[in-house]
This record gives structure tokens, sequence and C-alpha cells, in this order.
């Protein structure tokens, strides 16, 4: 098969070559869509349009099929996050155990529900399906960590700092 | 690698071990949090005290009690400390060899313990999950040298059969008539694929297993690859389950570079090499051929079978597809014999399941018994019953493709036959406790709203039947229900159930059927009263 044109990378942004690498470790196949995603999504936080159409023309993929695949798996986001991220699990034995406490307490003090970030770009709220720690529920992820037990008391305390919020 | 290069390492490395007078082990599970703290504590007091060459501090993999946790073992002794904190590491490393320290203690004669039947979890928080030489030490790769210098493909394929395994993802399909097939499909090449896509949430024993015995896994995915000729996989994990994509990526890693996995394994003329595939948040990707769409690259819809993997799977070639804990139990069969394996059990379920105990339950957490043993000792004994003086109301097994089993059947035993007989299913192995203080309907809902999004959209019966049942459930939530919303859900159950095109769509409606059928006086005090018509219609 001739080899088609192949695009340089977007920007001269160093973070490339981690996409990059993982498309030619896996030879540059269509197979290796959701692995680069991957890939982008960790290295750029989120996955833009440039972003998207790079990785199309190097996999030799048709764009609408790369933005169906995106769109398809709840693990991808278009929207950029803020500096820090407070995942709620939705899993069932958080569900019983009580995640709404700290949904209405985001929403009653910062009004933020999940999917949104504050407007000063310091805090996204999200909801994450099961993380299977299922024996600390509710469970609760600060920038990815799982909180201990007493899940509510740390949560409100990690977020009131990281808003700078005193009160 | 040869047997005797494996036993040689074996032999050097238990010497190591056996060099210090005591082990500390951490849980370095996800489920015990600020386990790198309690580390870092334990090996800088052994550090200042001088004891680097007694005590030896480790991570270890999941104990089971992740309630309690963070827990740390001693050995010797079988000394288990529970709800340790970093402060702790200093009492800990001055009571070794000494009283042990009462305020941290566990009994050892916990139900907890020693109602339990460990197999596939009897390595489990015993070595350190990213150390090969301690799986090695511990027996490990010991079954895939025998298989691969003393059996033919067709002598593992019967062992499996003659074991009795059955798929531990939820179905339950005979391993080793899964692999007798794949293993006769035409095809030059063939792949295997574990599925670890542990989608039902409140479900964390693949997490747990992957996380704590990585090898075990890639063991079990090597004996079945020679059995069926595969040289070509896949492992298919969670993008939610980081910590266990690391310690499986390092697993291959160690093994690639024992000669384990790769290129003529053993000096064998056997090749296979194992890659990872992470999820990205479908819960419909646990579906075969779902997950095969997904590790193809594309959107994760599944297809209608037959024609199915074993025939026509990845790339259109044989694929084998087996669930990570199915993977687990193949090395002790292999090692202890069909035998031994069939002897635990019932008559149809043979051996032992990893559950994991969560809600409104004592001990949450993992537990491994026999199959057929009653669901009411794993709940009150070992799981030690409902906490804050709170009644038991029912256990959800299969999570949103199961059914919720009231106080009345709590003696059936847990095998594939009973719990679907009731209603419910075995699934992977997720046991949500519900007490009284939850409505049956909420939790339905719950379910039923987790299945509408998870819906892949691809057939209509499971795309718009899941709405329409979630929007009746919300009727019923709000005291809106008429009789005519009840007849309604029922017809929609039915019409999912056999008109959808996956598993998702068609074990959907599992728990609302079994909430009608167990907790039918929920719903109907729910409805608007038959003497009020005017209500009705406003």
């Amino acid at each position: 098969m001739p080899a088609l044109p192949s695009p340089p990378p977007p920007t001269d942004d160093t973070r490339w070559q981690l996409v990059d690498r993982v498309m030619q470790r896996l030879d540059y196949q269509p197979s290796a869509l959701i692995e680069t995603l991957h890939a982008a999504q960790d290295a750029f936080g989120f996955l833009d349009k440039t972003t998207l159409g790079y990785i199309a023309a190097r996999l030799h993929l048709p764009p609408a099929k790369v933005f169906g695949v995106v769109t398809f798996y709840n693990h991808f986001t278009l929207q950029p996050k803020g500096e820090h991220t407070l995942a709620v699990c939705t899993g069932t034995a958080c569900h019983l155990k009580g995640k709404d406490r700290v949904l209405s307490w985001m929403k009653e003090r910062y009004h933020l529900v999940p999917g949104e970030t504050t407007a000063d770009n310091k805090l996204s709220l999200v909801e994450v399906r099961c993380v299977g720690a299922c024996a600390l529920a509710p469970v609760m992820l600060t920038d990815n960590t799982p909180i201990g037990k007493k899940t509510f008391e740390e949560a409100t305390t990690i977020i009131k700092e990281w808003l700078g919020d005193e009160s | 690698m040869n047997r005797e290069e494996l036993k040689n390492l074996a032999d050097e490395h238990s010497r190591h071990l056996e060099g210090f007078t005591h082990h500390i082990l951490v849980c370095a599970g996800l489920g015990c949090p600020d386990n790198e703290a309690i580390i870092a504590g334990l090996r800088r007091v052994v550090a200042e005290q001088h004891l680097d060459k007694q005590v030896l501090v480790r991570k270890a993999g999941c104990m089971g009690l992740c309630a309690l946790g963070p827990i740390v073992l001693i050995q010797p002794g079988e000394i288990t400390y529970h709800n340790v904190h970093p402060g702790d590491a200093e009492e800990i490393v001055a009571a070794l060899g000494k009283e042990p320290v009462p305020r941290l203690l566990l009994s050892e004669d916990l139900p907890f313990f020693t109602r339990q039947y460990k197999n596939v979890l009897a390595l489990s928080g015993r070595i350190d999950p990213e150390s090969i030489e301690d799986y090695i030490a511990a027996g490990g790769y010991g079954s895939l040298l025998g298989v691969l210098t003393t059996m033919r493909p067709a002598d593992v394929i019967r062992t499996v059969q003659e074991s009795g395994l059955r798929g531990r993802g939820g179905a339950g399909y005979p391993t080793g008539l899964k692999w007798a097939t794949v293993a006769k499909a035409l095809g030059e090449k063939k792949f295997i694929i574990c599925n670890g896509d542990e989608g039902d949430p409140g479900a964390f024993m693949d997490r747990s297993i992957l996380e704590s015995t990585p090898h075990a896994v890639l063991e079990g995915m090597i004996i079945a690859a020679y059995a069926v000729g595969a040289n070509r996989g896949y492992i298919y994990v969670r993008a939610e389950y980081p910590l266990a994509v690391k310690r499986l990526q390092r697993a291959i890693h160690e093994a690639e570079r024992k000669n384990l996995l790769g290129h003529a394994i053993c000096g064998t003329s056997f090749d296979l090499t194992l890659q990872l595939r992470l999820g990205a948040g479908a819960f419909v990707c646990g579906e075969e051929t779902a997950l095969i769409a997904s590790v193809e690259g594309r959107r994760g819809s599944p297809r209608p079978r037959p024609p199915y993997p074993a025939g026509k799977g990845l790339w259109g070639c044989p694929t084998l597809i087996n669930n990570v804990e199915t993977y687990a139990n193949i090395a002790p069969i292999i090692r202890c014999g069909a035998e031994w394996f069939a002897s635990i059990g019932t008559e149809q379920s043979k051996g032992t399941k990893v559950f994991a105990l969560t809600g409104k339950i004592h001990n949450a957490g993992l537990v491994e018994v026999p199959m057929g043993m009653p669901l009411r000792e794993i709940i009150f004994e070992i799981g030690g019953g409902i906490p804050d003086g709170h009644t038991f109301k029912g256990v959800q097994t299969g999570g949103p493709s199961g059914g919720c089993i009231p106080e009345e059947f709590l003696d059936a035993p847990v095998s594939y036959e009973s719990l679907s007989a009731l209603g419910s299913i075995m699934g992977s192995g997720g046991m949500i406790v519900i007490d009284e203080t939850s409505s049956m309907i909420d939790v339905v809902k719950y379910f039923m709203e987790f299945c509408m999004e998870e819906s892949c959209g691809k057939c209509a019966p499971c795309r718009t039947g899941t709405v329409q049942i979630h929007r009746l459930l919300t009727r019923f939530q709000e005291r809106q229900a008429t009789a005519d919303d009840l007849a309604m859900l029922e017809e929609l159950c039915d019409l999912l159930k056999s008109a959808s095109l996956c598993g998702l769509g068609q074990s959907a409606p599992n728990p609302v059927l079994s909430s009608l059928r167990y907790f039918r006086q929920e719903y109907l005090d729910r409805m608007i009263p038959a003497d009020t018509p005017g209500e009705a219609n406003s």
C-alpha cells in the first residue's frame, strides 16, 4: 500500500511526543485509536478539535469516526478541567451510603453541579463510575486520590483549602 | 527459564525472605488509603533502629477486610492489625517478637477469617504484587512450566473440563468447553483476551485480584493460550483502575524479562505476546462482542451472536475470552488437580467464588467462599451482619443485571442455579447488602438509570425501553403511578428481556422484576388509590 502523507504535530509542544510514541508503538493501525486518545488526554488533560484532527490524520481515520469513538466513551472529555478535581463515585454502595450529601453541599455552597468547573478554574466537580473502593463508600477522589473514611468531612476541608474558602 | 532455573530462583528468593526474622506486610491496595505513608513510616522506624537486617517491610495485596483498613500483617505469628495509621509505626515495630499491640490487634478467630476458603485469594496479601520473585517463591509459574513441559494442549483442556470450572464473569459458561471450542476452531491466527472490564458498580473482585496477584492472572492466560493455540493476547482493563493497570504493566514486563512471555517461552516453541488495552468508561464493553470492538479501537457496540467469538472474534479470528477470576483459577487447578477443584462446591457449581461484600454490612470487603455456602453465612457470619442496629432487607447480587434476594431465601446456597432460580444471577460477585432504610424503588431506579446511561443505543428495545422503565419508576417514586403504569412496567420488562440485542438490555429489567416479585407491596403502596380516579388524570 502506498504510504499516505502524515502531518507533523500541530505545535512544537513536547507533549505531542507522548502521543506520537503510542501511535508508533501500535504501528499507526486504526485499532490504536483508543490507546492514542488515552495518551492524548493524559498529556493535555482533555481532547480538543486540533488533537482529534491530528490523531485522525495520523491513523488515516475519518474525523467523524474519531469523534464517534470519543463521544461513545465516558472517560474522554472535550472540555478542559480545572486545576483540581473532586470526583464523586456513583457506584451502588456510594449511592446507598449518601454520595448525594457532598453533591448537595457543592451545589449549595459553590453552585457547582457535576461536569462543571468553578469560574476561577480552580476546581472541577465530576461524577465517576464505580472505582471499586466500595468499603470506603461514599468514595470521593481528590485529584485521583481516594480519601479515607470520614469522607464528607475530609472532602469539604480539602475543597475549602483549594478554593481559599476560609469560612 | 526452565524448571530447574525456576526452582533455583524460587529457592534463592525464599532464602532471602527467610533471612529476616520478621515480615511486616502492608496492604497496598486501593481500598487502604494512606498505605504509602504507613510503609514509609515503618521503613523509617526500622532503619532508625538498625533493624534492616532483621525486619522486612513489604507492600502486599488486598487482605480482604477493607472496612477495617488499612490492614497490616506481621509474620510469623499471623498477627493482623487494623485501622493502622502512619503514626503507629513505632509501636508496631517495638512489639515485634513480643505481645502484639492490643489497640490494633484483630482476633484471628474472627469468622471473617476462619469461614473463608482461599484459593484465588490464597496469595493475596501474602506477597508483593510488584515482585515476580515473590510470586515464584510462593510456587508461582510452576503450573505453567509443568504444562509446557509435560502436557499436550488437549490434556490441559481435559483437566479444565474435568475440574468443572465455569466462567466467573457472570454467565457461568463451562470454561473447558469454551477452550475446546476455540482449540477446534479453524484459523491460523487465534487470540486470547482477558476481560477485566468490571463495570458492575459495587463489585471489585477483579480489581483486587489484578492489584494483588497480577502474575496469577498472567499464568492462567499463558496456560490458556497454550491450550487453545493462541499467540497473541490482550488484557482489557477499566481505566478507572489505574493501580491495577500499573501493576499489570509491570507484571507483563517482568514476565517478558524472565522469558515467561514472548518468543519461545521457557525454551519451548510456544510464543505469546500480551498487551494491555484500557477501557474508557463504557459498561457495555463487559459484553464480549462489544469488548472485542473496543480492542479493535472502535465504539463498543455489541453485535448479534452467533457467530460466537470462539469461532469469529477479534479481527474475525477465533478468540478465547475469559474473565480475570476465571484465569486466576487455572494455575491452582493445574497444580492441585481437577479432582481437588471438583471436590469443592456443589454438583453444578464447582470451586470457590470471590465476592465483594458492600453496602450496609459490617465487614465490607473481599471474601472467597466455597460455592454452595448459604447466603446467610456469608452476610451474617463472615460479613458480620448489619451495622448500627438496622435490619436486613435484601442482598443484591449481580448488580444492575441481577436481583435482590430477601431475608426468607437467605438459606439458599450460592451457586449459579440457586441464584437464578431466585430471579437473580451469580454475576461477577458483587453483593450489596440493603437495610430497611433504603426504598427498593430507589435502588431499582438507581440501577435502571445506570443501564439507561450505559445503553450503547444500537438496538431500540434497550435504548428506548430503559428510558421508559426509568420514567415509570420515577412515577412510583413520586407516588403518581397507576395500575396501568404497573402493567406497562411489567410488559416493558418482558419486552426488554426478549428483544434486546445483548446482555445489557436483556438483563436490565432483572432488578425491577425481582423487586416486583419480592417487594411488590412497595410498588402498590406508591400507587394512586384506585378510588380516586380524578387524581390519576390530573
